[in-house]
């Protein structure tokens, strides 16, 4: 395991012992103090530091193909806290906060792609749960789409059925003032496929935490990110792959694009390999480019390693520049400054938006890009 | 025909000591087919000139003009002067993070152009152009510059220059650093370039070795910041036997 360092107070906490509840006064309060929290000042929660949430009442739009089917549930049902338990307050304060979750689930049959819009109207500290599952042998794509503006704690469960391949896209494209806390779990079935892209461009403030762990053998996740942070924005994320079955394997891919004075992100990526997690392969990998002064990546890479009957484990992590050296070698060729941005944006951050499979989104995307870049250039 | 004139040129830079003047008035005039090679100690400004040229933002002209056929470069952004024609061939080309050799090309060949080439002949161009410098192909797929060796980084600036198609090429210390195989590959490479576009060439070099696989019509001595004599290819012979002794001492 390589060592990173960590700052003066903070405990390095080994993955498996983190404390799991599903009751908010189980944890402690936020404080930078506590490694889960140490990049994200408490003040910038806007009331998701609190104890009760109000249960989110704005906008879901579903459109879905014809077999894909969605429905409430209550917190008795068997999916409602299938795939996981919380791991930080936030995530507890929304689970105890909501008595039902919204339900979509991906049968068996021709492949389909549906779209769940979160639109929020108002800031109220709001929180929301949401189950994905695809059943055995189902194949199928569910993005969800946070837009709006809103102050929410979300829960997100994605179960992967045996036999079944799944994509689940999730887009915080929030509006300003927007604050988004988004704690995602995944639990994969026998010989499963997850691809999970996560998207964040919008909002002051995103933290997204993907936690994924296996019911069975033989299953492998792709998880994916790109994120672009403006000035002020702080986006953050932290995936955690948790390998207790035979044979499973993982691959983490995050890229983010920083431009401006305080744009912040965070990349925290853990992954345990249990004892009994043989013939394990996991691969996972973080890469920041900061287009200008006054911005900041963080980029932390986390293994522990329980057994040596493993396939591979390997992490990197990187951030670099983009100075006006860089600049001028593509104007010296012809390419003006706003296009030579977006060659090295486009470029840098391609291989995680091409993962997305679905053009009007990748279009929306590259949309965004293209306007965030021109408020950069004068 | 075209001309690139250079005319009493000044040019100073920011240093921790001060402003200080690299530049102390260049006079040079280059037409197109012309072959003008620059030659003279390090420090002496050859780099400033090219840098200069091209529109470096850490250079500030305070004197002088640059002319291209009559056309003022110096008000000119630096992607306009490269789409007016100017190439600089740097010595130290820099890597660009997360662009690949082939986006690059093709976004600078429609960045001069005004339009985006016909796919099919570009990649025949491009392959043609690539195996003439002794490129592998799988080189289009890297990212610029990324991990190149330095002859890779040289071939790599004349290979956009042959894909440019400039009026004027100022190759700056292109020769650093090649061995004798890459330095004839990158010689033959101008020297293809030029004969196929007429374009003009500014070779500025600290050694003559380069000039006997590229021929200079003009040979121009460099010394602190200007040029302290002028002649034809015998005066590159001369420089060979003597050195720049007898300018700096002088």
């Amino acid at each position: 395991m390589e060592q990173h360092s960590h700052g003066a107070g903070v405990p390095l906490q080994i993955r498996s012992e983190r404390p799991k509840s599903t009751k908010v006064a189980d944890f402690e309060p936020i404080t930078i103090r506590d490694e889960q929290w140490r990049y994200l000042p408490v003040e910038r929660l806007k009331g998701l530091e609190a104890d009760a949430l109000s249960e989110y009442l704005g906008d879901l739009q579903f459109e879905g193909g014809n077999s894909i089917t969605t429905e409430w549930i209550g917190s008795d049902h068997a999916l409602f806290g299938a795939a996981g338990t919380p791991e930080d307050r936030t995530s507890a304060a929304s689970w105890e906060s909501t008595d039902a979750a919204y339900l979509i689930s991906v049968p068996a049959g021709p492949e389909e792609h549906a779209v769940l819009t979160v639109n929020s109207d108002d800031l109220t500290p709001s929180a929301l749960h949401i189950v994905i599952e695809s059943k055995l042998h189902a194949k199928g794509t569910v993005v969800i789409d946070h837009r709006g503006k809103g102050v929410l704690a979300e829960n997100l469960e994605i179960v992967v059925g045996d036999e079944s391949d799944l994509t689940v896209i999730s887009i915080q494209d929030w509006k300003a003032g927007s604050v988004h806390t988004s704690a995602q779990f995944a639990k994969l079935g026998r010989n499963s496929h997850l691809k999970h892209v996560i998207v964040s461009f919008g909002g002051d403030t995103v933290r997204v935490t993907p936690s994924v762990s296996f019911s069975g053998p033989g299953a492998a996740v792709d998880l994916f990110g790109v994120y672009f942070a403006d000035a002020d924005q702080h986006l953050e994320h932290r995936p955690f792959v948790d390998h207790s079955q035979p044979n499973c394997t993982s691959r983490v891919t995050y890229k983010g694009a920083l431009q401006g004075n305080k744009a912040h992100t965070v990349w925290v990526g853990d992954v345990l390999i249990r004892k009994e997690a043989e013939g394990t392969d996991t691969y996972e990998l973080n890469r920041n480019l900061l287009l200008t002064d006054g911005a900041r990546a963080d980029s932390v890479p986390n293994l522990e390693i329980e057994t040596g009957q493993i396939e591979g484990a390997g992490h990197a992590s990187a951030s670099g520049r983009f100075d006006d050296e860089h600049l001028f070698y593509l104007q010296a060729r012809g390419i003006n400054e706003l296009e030579a941005r977006r060659l090295v944006v486009k470029g840098f951050l391609n291989e995680i938006v091409q993962q997305i499979g679905i053009e009007s989104i990748e279009d929306r995307l590259n949309k965004s890009i293209e306007e965030e870049l021109k408020r950069s250039v004068k | 025909m075209a001309t690139l004139e250079i005319k009493n040129l000044h040019v100073t830079v920011e240093t921790e000591q001060g402003t200080k003047e690299i530049l102390k008035g260049v006079d040079l005039v280059i037409r197109s087919g012309e072959t003008h090679a620059i030659m003279g100690p390090n420090g002496s400004g050859k780099s400033t000139l090219a840098y200069s040229i091209a529109g470096h933002p850490k250079y500030t002209v305070t004197q002088g003009e640059i002319l291209l056929d009559g056309e003022n470069v110096l008000e000119m952004s630096v992607d306009e002067r490269a789409r007016a024609g100017v190439f600089l061939a740097m010595q130290y080309p820099v890597e660009i993070p997360g662009v690949s050799v082939s986006n690059f090309l093709r976004t600078a060949k429609t960045a001069i152009d005004g339009e985006a080439p016909a796919l099919r002949g570009w990649i025949q161009e491009v392959r043609g152009a690539m195996d003439a410098l002794k490129m592998d192909s799988t080189f289009t797929e890297r990212n610029v510059n990324e991990g190149f060796s330095g002859g890779e980084k040289k071939r790599h600036e004349i290979l956009q220059m042959e894909l440019l198609k400039p009026k004027f090429a100022v190759l700056d210390e292109t020769d650093s650093g090649l061995d004798v195989d890459a330095l004839k590959i990158v010689s033959e490479g101008v020297n293809r370039v030029k004969a196929a576009t007429g374009m003009g060439v500014l070779l500025i070099t600290h050694y003559t070795r380069i000039l006997n696989y590229i021929k200079p019509d003009f040979v121009h001595v460099f010394v602190a910041g200007k040029i302290a004599e002028e002649g034809g290819p015998e005066l590159a012979e001369r420089l060979e036997a003597e050195g720049y002794d007898r300018y700096v001492n002088a």
